[in-house]
Order: structure tokens, then sequence, then C-alpha cells
């Protein structure tokens, strides 16, 4: 299993969020959206123009742009691997 | 019996709630007309969960209610009457968690934390529990007396999402209220709940959450005389010591200016400058 | 040390001790619980169905072929509809407002004895200011409003803001700027008050400083108005409503383009720094409730849009209805200032009467046609068909092809038309949003600048369109 972070995900595969490598700020505020780990992600869209995409966490879909999902590290979920 | 929390669980569609006679004997709605209240309700709640819509069917106003982030950016007072009561209630700016982040989650979090309402109820997302049970725990964190509005109950069934809510009201230890608030199913329950609380019909047994570290539990032991000390009105020292562990600015600044607790201040101090020197070169 | 100080110091020594674990520690202890709880009380049995439903929309309003594409036809159809249903309304109450219940209150003044002076005054200034404002704005608005709130209820301006967020990101931005941005669709001073979404202060500027590209309740009916009556009726039969909504719907991309361009230059000069970060959540969808919907945007915008036009338009009229009465030399105050602004409307393209139009409506924008109109009719018009129906001061009703008539009159080509609505979404913002910005930035220059610079956006641009017209000689 390598390391990963959220903004490699394929669409249409579930990954567990691992760590948050962000500080600060960011860093509470992705972790009250949802983003802590344990908790399952699975992309659910993109915007036409490919950035931002949107994540399902915690029942929500959150959108976030690549520089923040990639503060975010992941791991494929045992099922879509 | 009224003091068991079972009581609100069940899910209330009898047609005579809907109806606006039921509701209006007795309710009042009293609008702006915030003067001379008994008691001052919070509604907490994450964004997109109807807060605006339950403040509207209680007070009669009409906040401007959207399905989007932010439609309410401060915190907006109406009134309502029941059942001898008269009480004030606050509608905070929609709040993803109360260890704040963003300004306008500042002003919901001084509230609920210093604004020491009797009842704060939190406005909760059925589709979408467990995000939403975080701001729960948070608020019990900080106060006991807390009512959870189980709202979008319409959309759960649409949904096909089942919830116990006894089981829910017996883990929390609080009242769980069932509700569909944009349909008006609910409020009448919502009212009872409320008025339990303030009378001590009902007296809340919350469950806390447990962190589950020894160095963190000796750390609180030696933070909080202090502040209980210094602050002694302090409504709750233990999660300002929280918050000061956690290097929270916005306590840490309102400690040094010793605003610590007066909400008007520290609401005006939430909202950043954009007249100071400097700003442009910020990056 | 102070007690306060002894306090934040030993709370600075514990946090050294634990370090970053341990706000983390405390946070997913919540979620942990909260877990748990989920666990135990909630089941879900086809959800998954439901959700892919959601998914489905979503996957296409959001799609590289059809997001952009989507949101044009639905922007496009919300003008289509407007246009088409305020038609007949429109001209039915300025028959009843102006016509029949206008000539009542004049022979009912007349049974009064009120004097000629006075009954002009409050009748042919004030009242029909009134008149005016009702007829035009009510009927596109009843439509307009109850369009936009449902868009609104069913969760589609986050799908907005997530489509345009690379835009904006590009232009330095913030992600939410776009959910301000959609406030000032409504109301531009509830825009600027929203922008307190945005916690950096130098986004939140951004936001505020080109929230007025966003066009408000009053400048849709004037761009309604003036699209329908010239670019709607340039068009082949058939096509006109079509032709007219599409202008209005250009005006608002145009409106856009601003947005990006001006956050882009901002953003990389005075308000220099970095895009911070975006996170957005997009909730469900929720199906509306279309009569509630109906009821509470006729209550909550048409009619508090109406009540402050109207409150308005009674003092704007009074002071039209003077200055137009009032003479020094041989003409009037308002003729002395529109021969003042004469050169300048040129330049512009546009006129002495628009430009002095738009000092008039500084308190509100929705006062802007029934000024123009009526100024024209006093100042240009030499035609005695309708100097007959228009006395010093007096805003009458016509019809819409008379307006036309009366504008082509008082001068007015197609490039006048097209730079007033070009003028319309780039000139000062209301009064009104002029003092939201200042209660929200306490800050004289940013006002100042927030004030100013679309006013020169506007000068600069609607020069710009006149001289290459006159160039390529189409005027």
């Amino acid at each position: 299993m390598s390391a990963m972070t959220l903004d490699q995900l394929p669409q249409g595969k579930v990954a567990v969020v691992q760590s948050l490598t962000i500080q600060g700020e960011l860093r509470r505020r992705l972790m009250d959206l949802g983003f802590v780990p344990g908790a399952q992600v699975e992309v659910e869209m993109r915007n036409p123009l490919g950035d931002p995409r949107a994540f399902r966490v915690m029942g929500s879909v959150v959108a976030l742009r690549r520089e923040q999902a990639a503060g975010i590290t992941i791991a494929l979920s045992e099922e879509s691997r | 019996m009224s003091a068991n929390p079972e009581i609100h669980s069940s899910v209330s569609l009898r047609s005579c709630e809907k109806c606006p006679l039921h509701n209006a004997a007795n309710l009042r709605r009293l609008g702006v007309n915030t003067v001379g209240f008994d008691h001052v309700v919070a509604l907490l709640g994450n964004p997109n969960t109807g807060k605006s819509t339950v403040f509207n069917a209680l007070t009669g106003l009409r906040q401007h209610v959207g399905n989007w982030t932010g439609k309410t950016v401060a915190r907006a007072e109406g009134a309502f009457h029941h059942r001898g009561r008269t009480f004030k209630l606050v509608d905070l700016p929609g709040a993803y968690s109360l260890f704040s982040s963003s300004h306008h989650e500042e002003i919901a979090r001084d509230f609920v934390l210093f604004g020491q309402p009797d009842v704060t109820v939190v406005v909760v997302d059925a589709t979408r529990l467990e995000r939403n049970l975080v701001l729960v725990l948070q608020a019990l964190e900080i106060t006991d007396r807390v009512v959870v509005a189980l709202n979008l109950m319409d959309e759960a069934r649409r949904h096909a999402i089942e919830i116990d809510v006894r089981a829910l009201s017996r883990r929390l230890g609080i009242p769980v209220v069932p509700m569909a608030a944009r349909q008006g199913e609910g409020i009448p329950d919502l009212l009872r709940a409320i008025e339990e609380i303030v009378s001590g019909a009902f007296v809340p047994h919350p469950r806390q959450v447990n962190h589950q570290s020894e160095s963190l539990e000796r750390a609180l032991s030696d933070l909080v005389p202090q502040i209980e000390a210094e602050f002694p009105h302090l409504p709750n020292a233990r999660w300002v010591a929280l918050r000061l562990l956690d290097g929270d600015h916005s306590i840490i600044q309102a400690i040094r200016e010793g605003t610590l607790g007066n909400v008007d201040q520290m609401e005006r101090r939430a909202m950043p400058s954009l007249n100071r020197p400097g700003l442009i070169e910020e990056t | 040390m102070s007690p306060g100080e002894a306090i934040l110091s030993r709370a600075a020594t514990l946090r050294s001790e634990f370090g970053a674990e341990l706000s983390d520690h405390v946070a997913e202890s919540f979620f942990t619980e909260a877990s748990a709880i989920t666990r135990d009380t909630v089941q879900r049995e086809g959800e998954r169905g439901r959700m892919t439903l959601d998914r489905t929309i979503d996957r296409v309003l959001t799609s590289r072929a059809l997001g952009f594409p989507v949101m044009f036809l639905m922007l496009w159809g919300v003008f289509w509809i407007t246009i088409a249903g305020a038609n007949y309304p429109s001209s039915l109450l300025a028959w009843l407002t102006m016509d029949v219940i206008h000539s009542w209150l004049h022979t009912a003044a007349d049974a009064i004895l009120l004097p000629a002076w006075l009954s002009g005054f409050l009748l042919d200034g004030v009242y029909l200011a009134m008149a005016w404002v009702l007829s035009v704005m009510l009927p596109p608005m009843a439509i307009f409003f109850p369009l936009f709130t449902l868009l609104e209820d069913l969760g589609y301006l986050p799908r907005v803001a997530f489509n345009l967020d690379r835009l904006f990101k590009w232009s330095g931005a913030h992600g939410k700027q776009v959910l301000s941005m959609m406030m000032g669709y409504g109301c531009n001073a509830a825009g600027i008050v929203s922008t307190r979404i945005i916690d950096s202060p130098r986004e939140r500027l951004i936001a505020i400083l080109t929230n007025n590209f966003s066009i408000c309740n009053g400048r849709w009916p004037t761009l309604i108005l003036i699209g329908t009556i010239f670019l709607g009726a340039s068009a082949p039969a058939g096509m006109a409503t079509l032709i007219a909504s599409a202008s209005v719907v250009f005006t608002c991309i145009l409106g856009i383009i601003f947005t990006l361009l001006v956050s882009a230059i901002l953003s990389r000069t005075w308000l220099r720094g970095q895009a911070s970060t975006f996170s957005l959540e997009l909730p469900p969808y929720r199906p509306p409730r279309i009569l509630q919907t109906l009821w509470t945007s006729l209550i909550d915008r048409t009619l508090i849009v109406l009540w402050r036009a109207l409150v308005m338009a009674a003092p704007a009229g009074a002071v039209i209805w003077l200055t137009s009465n009032i003479e020094i030399g041989d003409t009037s105050i308002a003729g002395h200032l529109v021969n003042l602004l004469g050169p300048l409307g040129w330049l512009m393209g546009l006129n002495g009467v628009i430009l002095l139009a738009y000092v008039v409506a500084i308190p509100a924008n929705e006062i802007i046609i029934p000024t123009i109109l009526m100024l024209t009719l006093t100042l240009s018009i030499t035609d005695p068909s309708l100097t007959g129906m228009a006395s010093a001061g007096v805003m009458v009703e016509f019809e819409e092809g008379t307006i036309q008539r009366v504008l082509s009159l008082g001068g007015w080509t197609m490039l006048t038309a097209i730079n007033l609505m070009l003028f319309c979404l780039l000139h000062n913002p209301c009064s009104t949003t002029i003092l939201t910005i200042w209660k929200e930035t306490r800050s004289l220059r940013w006002t100042a600048v927030a004030t100013l610079m679309p006013l020169a956006l506007g000068g600069i641009v609607c020069t710009a369109t006149a001289t290459i017209a006159r160039l390529m000689g189409w005027v």
C-alpha cells in the first residue's frame, strides 16, 4: 500500500483518511468538515475545468481545491483495491 | 414521567399538530419584540440544517432561508411566547464546530459559551447525523441544557434512513425532537422540550466525550482552577482551558484584554478590521 | 504579571509539552464518539439509490461538456420567462396607475381647490414617479425573484460556485466570493455584508470591491426594459424576447468577466497575496416547496425592494419636478445641468440626460428609467403630439413603442441603448451600498475605491465602445 494524497484519488475508488499534513487554521477546518483519520472518502464529482473536485465524506459533499486535497494523506480501502 | 427523554422520541405526524389552530393555542409569535423575556434560547447548527426555518416557525419572522452555506452571517433575534413564558430566540450563524476556525463560527461559539442561553437547541440534519453529532457533543462540553432538533426527517424518510430517536436521546442524555421544520412538523414537541428544560421538569444527563488522555486531564486540572479564580462568572472554565491548550487565538486575546465572557465585545472583535495598516502586504 | 498573563503563560508551557497532537486528539475523540453513536442509532436502507440520483444530477450540472452550457441556459431561461411574462401586466399596471388613477387624482385635487403648483408637485412629481416604479418594476420582480429563489432553494447556487471556482482561483480570489456575488444579484448591500464568510481580509476586500459588478434588483428592470424596447424590438419578429433576454444575460456575464478581471488585477497589484483555501460544502438537493417559495419571495424580496423603490422614488420625483420647473435665466435648472453634462455624455455614447439621471438616482438605481424618460420629455422633445401630453416635469405613461419613440426623439440610437446597459452594469453603487461598504471596512479609502472604480470603468468602457462605433461608422 503506497502513500497517496487525496488529490490523487481516482474517481470510483473509496479511500480512508490516514493523516493531515496540512497545518494551521486549514487543518482545523478540514477536520471540522469531517476529514479526520479513519473517515471514508470518495470522489463525488469534478468541476468542468478539472479543479476543484468534490468529495463525499461523513455523508456530505465537500469541494476542495487541489492544493488542499494534497494535504490529506489517504489509503485505498480494501474493497476498492 | 415528563422527565423521561423518551417521550420526545415518537415521530409526530398527527395531522392536528400541523394545523395552525393547534399551534396558535400554545405558541404566540412575537416577531422582533424581544423586550422583557424570561428565557434565552440559542439556535445552533451546521450550515444547511434549517436553523433559520426553525427560527421563522417559532418567531413568525422571515429570516431569509437558502440552501447554501453562509446565508446567516450575524446573529438574528426574535421572540415567542409559549404557555406563560416569553422566550428570546437567537439564530446563530451556521457552524461546523465550536473549535471555531472562522469568524462567524466564533460568533456562534461565543454566544453559546458566554451568552449563557437557558437552552441551546442544536438543529441537526437527520440525513447527515454523524458529522452533525460532533457539534452536539461539542455543545455538551459547554452546557448541559441542550435540546437536539433532529430536523429534515422528511428528507431522511425520502432517503430511507431510519433513526432510532429513542436510543439517540438515551445515548446523548438530552431530549431529541424529530422534526420537519419546513412542513411545520415537530414544532410543538420542540416547544415542549424547551419548556421542560427551563422549568427543570427534565434534567439532562449529557454524555461527555471521554478524551482518554491522562496527561490532558492533568493539564486541565492544572489550568481550570486558575481560570475559575480569575473569571469567577465563567460558565465553563474547563472548555476555556481546553481551548487555551489548543492555542485558540481569540480566547487568548480575550483573556489578555479582559473581555473574556463579554459576548458583545467579543463579537465586535470577531470581525477583523479591514482598515489596519499592513493589510496590503499581507500574504 | 497579571493573573490573565499568568494563565496564558502556564497554558503556553503545557501546550508546548503536548505538541500538535493534542488538538488532533481532542477533535478526533468527538468524531469517534459521533461515529459510535451513529452506528448504533442509524439504519440506512436503500440510501444508495437516492444518493445516486443526486450524484447523477450533480455530475451532469458540473460536467465538462454540460456544466457551463446548463448554467447559461438556466440564466437565459429565467430572463426569457421574466420578460415574456412581465410584458402584459406591466402595461396594465401603467394604464391603471398613470392613466386612470392619475387623472382621477387630478380631478379630486381640482375639486378640493388644491393650488396648481402643489397638485403639480404632488401628483405629477411625487405620485407619478412612484407609479412609474410600481408598473415598471413590480411585474418583472414578481416573476424573476421567485424563479431565482427556486434555484436557490433547490441548492443550485453552490454548484455554480463550484463550477466557477477554477476561474476565481485564477483571479486570486476566494472561492466563496462567488456566494457573495450571488447575494449581490439580489442586493449589493446584502452582498457586501455576506462577504463576512470570507476569513482572509485581503480576499474579503476584493469581494467587496467587485460586488458592484453583480447586477442588483434595482438594475435588472433597467436592463430588461432597455433590452426589450431597443435590442428586442430591432430583432426579427418572434425573436424579440429571445434577443432581449440574451442581451440581459450577456450583460450579466460581462459582469462576471469584470469581477474576475478586476479581482485578478487587484490580487496582483494592490491586494497582492496568495489565493487562500477553498472548502465548500455542496448541500444535498432538496425538493423546493413551490407555493411557499412564491409566497416568501413575494414578501421577502419583491415587496421589500418595491417599497424601497417607492420610498426613494417619491423624493426623486419631487427633485425632478422642482429642477425642471425652476428656471434660471430662460432655462430650467435641469436644463442647465443637462447642457453641462452633455459633452461628457456624448463622449461616452450616452447623453446629458442619462448622466443627470444617474446623479439623481444615487439613492436608488430603481428610478433611472423613469427619471430619464421624464427629463427627456421635458427637455428634448419638440414633437407637438408628445409635448401636448407632457407638461414640464411630468412623468407620463407610454406604451412600450412610445417609450422608444420618446427616446429616439431625445436623440437615442442603438449605441445609446447598449451603452446605457453597459453603464448600468458599470457605475457607482447606490448610497445604501456605499454606506454598507463604509460600515464593513471602516475605511474611507476602500469606500472611495469601491465607489469610484466601477464609475471610472464605466466611463472608460462606454467611451471606448462609442469611439469604436463612431470610427466604424455604425452610428
